[in-house]
């Protein structure tokens, strides 16, 4: 079977500038393939790409042995999608709007059942300029979702959410993976692509500079680390004091990273002195790099302060 | 759900209430495609003052069914696509199976179904109120009003696709407002001293109204020339949107 997604040697540029450079990247059926990368790195121009919203400068796209341009109508009717924002008209009810786009597929999911299903019963009979961040995301995926697709193009899917939406819409990404349906998703947040992705590329200023399971990546760093979290206000001088501790970060008060080249010593020194003060470690990690620090170290980005 | 679904047609339908829907849950819309020209219709007709010695209901009916072609096709049309371009709804509506075309054509439904319900408000106001008799005539008078919504349209569109949607809501208004006092709708255009005449006899909204004028109302003695600048305007205009438009 040929991938859901190929992508071979993809060029655009705007300008004269290049702003996505030679990727190429597949993306087998009922894979969750998550791509990363700052700002500008050209995720979305990529995402469009493959939507048939832009043409390739150069190198080849197919989407679901399609091509995304020439069989545009056909693709869509396989393929759901979610734009970055945006996209619904401000004074349309969500229940008119599911109603609508249930026209445009021909064996669509029954609006009422997405209405429940996103947890949107509360607001099924609001205009989409009333409803929250959150709900319009899920109103914009539950439009992705509508037309029973075999792939979904998902970017940045729970930007504006608060937690417990991000949760419930992990939850639908999960469902649709164990459908087999094919996720393509743009993010920002790491944790989602740890938690969602069973790849993930990550790409800066439209390179590729990195393509694995997020947990391959993770231990594709150089040092290894100690993720410490306890309660706040563990004295930094305490880590530093132990013998195989090296460089040690408090990311946040009561989560604290330290480098090592002897993990093993690491941990006995750090537990016993932890107990000598009477602090018991609420999880102690040890591994290669968070995604996000393979996300900074890869693409040269700024930690966010 | 209906046996057509996610047929072209079954989408076109779909989208084409979708697009009446959301116009005429528009306060604003509402006001400037039905009621203004009804007002001003029982307005100007109430108070007899026309020219000449033809009946006020004669002169002012084709003024106002132009005023209606231009409220629907380039005002309430071009401001609502403006801001459809504006909130990435053409572009959303893009990444669904319905196409280009069908969006297309079902603003052009829509469109055609909300003039036909302002050419009966003001034909029944002229008929039950003022005693006008539509002739046989009346069918060339349709034909002058799909010219002229071809032309308001093409205006239209062409500032949706090309203007931001701030500007065209500012222009869209602001030629409506120069059309009405230009445009032969409520002001024959002979009592304008020229050169303001002149130009104003060049507009497409002088042209539309004469030109129904001469085929459903008092006549005029000029209807070839202004059926060709509203065929010119019809022409320049759609030519000129579709390349200007941008879907996003």
């Amino acid at each position: 079977m040929t991938p859901a997604i190929s992508v071979v040697n993809l060029g655009k540029a705007y300008n004269g500038r290049w702003v996505v450079d030679g990727l190429s990247f597949e993306v087998g059926r009922g894979e969750v393939f998550a791509l990363l990368g700052p700002n500008g790195a050209g995720k979305t121009t990529t995402i469009e790409i493959l939507e048939g919203y832009r043409s390739a400068d150069r190198g080849e796209v197919r989407v679901l042995d399609l091509s995304p341009r020439s069989d545009h109508t056909t693709l869509m009717r396989r393929a759901g999608l979610m734009l970055q924002q945006g996209g619904i008209y401000p004074g349309i009810r969500v229940r008119e709007v599911l109603e609508l786009f249930s026209h445009f597929y021909p064996d669509p999911i029954e609006p009422e059942q997405l209405i429940r299903d996103m947890g949107l019963s509360d607001v099924a009979g609001s205009r989409y300029r009333l409803l929250s961040g959150g709900q319009q995301q899920r109103l914009s995926l539950a439009l992705a979702l509508i037309g029973r697709p075999e792939l979904v193009f998902l970017d940045e899917p729970t930007a504006g959410m608060d937690p417990q939406a991000r949760r419930a819409t992990w939850d639908i990404i999960r469902a649709l993976r164990s459908r087999g349906v094919t996720v393509l998703l743009t993010t920002h947040f790491m944790d989602e692509a740890e938690e969602l992705a069973d790849r993930a590329a990550i790409v800066d200023r439209g390179h590729l500079v990195a393509l694995d399971e997020p947990d391959a990546l993770r231990r594709s760093g150089p040092a290894t680390r100690v993720l410490l979290t306890a309660r706040a206000g563990v004295e930094l001088s305490l880590l530093s004091a132990l013998a195989s501790a090296g460089a040690i970060r408090e990311e946040r008060p009561g989560r604290y990273e330290i480098e090592t080249q002897d993990p093993g010593a690491l941990l006995v020194e750090l537990t016993t002195a932890l107990r000598a003060v009477g602090i018991i470690p609420d999880e102690l990690r040890v591994g290669g790099e968070s995604l996000e620090d393979v996300f900074l170290r890869l693409t040269g980005s700024e930690r966010p302060t | 759900m209906s046996a057509g679904a996610g047929t072209l047609a079954s989408a076109v339908a779909a989208q084409t209430r979708v697009e009446i829907l959301l116009t005429l849950r528009r306060g604003e819309n509402v006001l400037i495609t039905l009621i203004v020209p009804a007002v001003l219709l029982v307005f100007f007709a109430s108070l007899g003052i026309v020219p000449g010695n033809a009946t006020a209901i004669a002169f002012l009916l084709p003024g106002m069914l132009a005023l209606a072609v231009i409220s629907t096709a380039m005002v309430s049309l071009g401001i609502a696509t403006a801001y459809e371009r504006h909130y990435r709804v053409l572009k959303r509506l893009g990444g669904t199976p319905l196409p280009r075309g069908g969006l297309i054509a079902a603003k052009a439904a829509s469109v055609l179904l909300i003039e036909l319900a302002q050419v009966a408000l003001l034909g029944l106001i002229a008929v039950l109120v003022y005693g006008w008799r539509p002739g046989p005539s009346a069918v060339a008078g349709v034909g002058v009003l799909l010219l002229g919504t071809a032309a308001f349209t093409g205006i239209g569109l062409a500032m949706a696709g090309g203007l931001r949607a701030e500007a065209t809501l500012a222009g869209a208004n602001g030629l409506y407002l120069m059309f009405l006092l230009l445009g032969d709708i409520v002001l024959p255009v002979s009592r304008l001293p020229e050169p303001l005449r002149a130009f104003a006899r060049a507009l497409p909204a002088a042209a539309l109204s004469r030109s129904l004028r001469g085929v459903i109302g008092t006549g005029t003695s000029s209807l070839g020339l202004d059926m060709l600048i509203l065929f010119g305007w019809a022409a320049i205009a759609l030519l000129v949107a579709m390349q200007t438009f941008r879907w996003e």
